[in-house]
């Protein structure tokens, strides 16, 4: 039987750990001396994007579905949270209006939308955060895989998906803020947002929630229902003919995947400050494929891993360099499906093997 | 012997091709057939037929006198008990030998029953037996995708056997076995007439000979003739269909 947690992700998860305990304490021990306030939240949204990523790589990696939307279910995430935040602002707003967001004010709405009803309790938002992109994905992919819409045809509706969400978001009927999306929130819980220890508060979360996403990732890529992911991956029709149903197999890792997408971004919304149609856009859906691809499509571990360096590399180079971010993020894509096809993970790992087997061919005679 | 398998007057044809012209076919239950015809004769659209993957324009194909074949799709065709090898091995070639059979044993085919599945001890055994069955237990842990050609096409027999249909569509199977090995999969698939209804699709003709049993020749998607492998061979048409250009 395979272990939940084997090597490589007992490994990431001490690192984790390490982190997780090593961030706050330094934020909250030294005053921000050691550790700056920026790098708590910097480090939360990473963990946010890694949980998305982890998330891509379910349906990708292990069932083949190159969803380039998977954005739009991190978006809905991050909305669902961000509109109980707003209700949590009250009478605090600029227009101080104790009823009705400030955008609503602005725009001389009366009344509180239907489909903001609810959003006042934190756990009806919470509920919504994995419901409302479960839904989606559950629609989508009914429709989709039940007419057998695969590869290319799939990942470009995929993406017309979140183009078409994030056009109807800009709008300002829609009730979400529009162009400026939903922001200046005041607490969480009564936590007050801009307070050290809520941000460390939040990271924790995340960096459990990330732990989580993994485990439960990892359950069920190792369960027979995770081998037979990987048989529709890579024979789709033989799979069929051995009496599985291919789409329902198929719209329950995307439903999973789209509701752990979600809770990634009901975690990211709290610790950026602001939700808005931009997160809806094409470009991020395919920036997680970059990750997951340069990480080492797969392997989970190496997904989480891959948006973390990343996004990293985002946040030092377009300090140093802007303008040239985008040309090194395409040539890193670039060089790493030519040379590292099992990614930054499969390169790491190839190398501690090399090192500590020199003979492989001895190896294989043994096993 | 009540009839297994019948395709009353089916008709498929692609963009005005006729792939399948009036073809009906019936199969008892416990017997072995061998059907045989050139390149293009319908042979893999009849296959497609049977098991759902095609729908035929006009005629009705029945499992056991009751069953509608033509209102099913692959999986459920799969679930009534019609197992199907095809012409080109296709295992799962990122999992292991034994992880092959296992997935193919008759179980509950459920998104949730899969997902909390735990191997039974009988499954391990019947896992055993089948994978000595198909002489690879000694390469069970081994990536299917590392086997040769021929034990490519053992280990699909393998998985068929473990789905344990009722029958087996069988498309080429010597297709890159030597000859010792083509001999003992004649014997393998006489050996499970009887218990299962068979059908083997082969361009063979040692092999067919090996199976002794009814033959089909199919042509132009239509039955040319049926009978033994002598008669068969004796009629001038199959002469002309084979030989003739």
């Amino acid at each position: 039987m395979i272990s939940l947690i084997d090597r490589r992700m007992g490994i990431f998860l001490a690192g984790l750990f390490v982190l997780t305990v090593a961030i706050p304490v330094g934020n909250l021990a030294f005053e921000g001396k050691v550790v700056p306030s920026y790098i708590v939240s910097l480090f939360g949204k990473y963990l946010c994007y890694a949980l998305l990523a982890v998330a891509l790589d379910l349906v990708w990696g292990f069932c083949g579905i190159l969803s380039l939307g998977h954005g739009a279910f991190f978006a809905l995430g991050g909305y669902a949270m961000g509109m109980h935040l707003m209700r949590e602002i009250g009478d605090r707003g600029v227009y101080a209006n104790p009823d009705l967001p400030d955008f609503m004010v602005f725009l001389s709405w009366d009344e509180l939308p239907w489909f903001w009803m609810g959003f006042d309790n934190f756990w009806f938002a919470s509920l919504m955060v994995m419901l409302v992109p479960g839904a989606l994905a559950f629609l989508f992919g009914w429709f989709a895989f039940r007419s057998r819409v695969t590869g290319v045809y799939l990942s470009i509706i995929t993406q017309a998906m979140t183009y078409a969400l994030q056009l109807a978001f800009f709008r300002n009927e829609m009730g979400f803020g529009g162009n400026n999306g939903l922001t200046d929130f005041k607490d969480v819980l009564g936590f007050p947002m801009q307070s050290d220890s809520t941000r460390a508060g939040l990271f924790v979360l995340t960096a459990i929630a990330l732990a989580a996403g993994l485990l439960i990732a990892r359950a069920i890529t190792t369960s027979k229902l995770g081998m037979i992911l990987v048989c529709i991956r890579d024979a789709e029709s033989r799979t069929r003919f051995m009496g599985y149903r291919v789409e329902g197999y198929k719209l329950f890792i995307f439903v999973v995947s789209a509701m752990m997408a979600g809770v990634a971004g009901a975690l990211y919304t709290p610790q950026v400050g602001i939700i808005n149609p931009g997160e809806f856009s094409p470009a991020n859906s395919i920036e997680i494929v970059i990750w997951v691809a340069l990480g080492g499509r797969g392997t989970l571990v190496g997904a989480a891993l891959g948006a973390i360096l990343v996004a990293l590399a985002k946040t030092l180079f377009t300090g140093w360099f802007p303008e040239f971010w985008l040309f090194a993020l395409g040539g890193l894509f670039i060089l790493v499906t030519l040379f590292l096809p099992k990614g930054v993970l499969g390169l790491i790992e190839d190398t501690f093997a090399r090192k500590k087997k020199p003979a492989p061919a001895l190896q294989e005679a043994k096993a | 012997m009540s009839v297994h398998l019948l395709l009353d007057g089916v008709n498929r044809s692609f963009d005005g091709y006729k792939a399948i012209n009036d073809l009906s076919l019936a199969v008892d239950k416990g017997e072995l057939r061998a059907v045989i015809g050139p390149n293009g004769a319908g042979k893999t659209t009849m296959m497609d037929i049977i098991t759902g993957k095609t729908r035929p324009d006009s005629g009705g194909v029945w499992w056991n006198q009751t069953v509608d074949l033509t209102k099913i799709d692959e999986a459920g065709s799969a679930r009534l008990g019609i197992g199907r090898k095809f012409q080109k091995p296709t295992v799962f070639e990122t999992h292991s030998v034994e992880e092959n059979i296992a997935l193919s044993l008759k179980a509950e085919r459920s998104v949730f029953a899969t997902l909390f599945h735990r191997q039974t001890e009988a499954e391990a055994a019947r896992i055993t037996e089948l994978l000595q069955l198909v002489r690879l237990e000694g390469d069970r842990h081994r990536p299917a995708a590392d086997l040769s050609h021929g034990q490519k096409q053992w280990l699909e027999i393998g998985m068929l056997l473990a789905q344990d249909p009722e029958l087996l569509l069988v498309d080429e199977p010597a297709a890159g076995m030597t000859d010792a090995e083509t001999m003992r999969t004649a014997e393998l698939l006489r050996s499970l007439a009887g218990k299962h209804t068979v059908i083997v699709v082969e361009h063979d003709m040692d092999f067919v000979r090996a199976l002794d049993c009814r033959v089909t020749v199919l042509h132009q998607g239509h039955v040319l003739t049926e009978g033994s492998l002598d008669h068969v061979s004796a009629n001038p048409e199959v002469i002309e269909v084979y030989l003739g250009r």
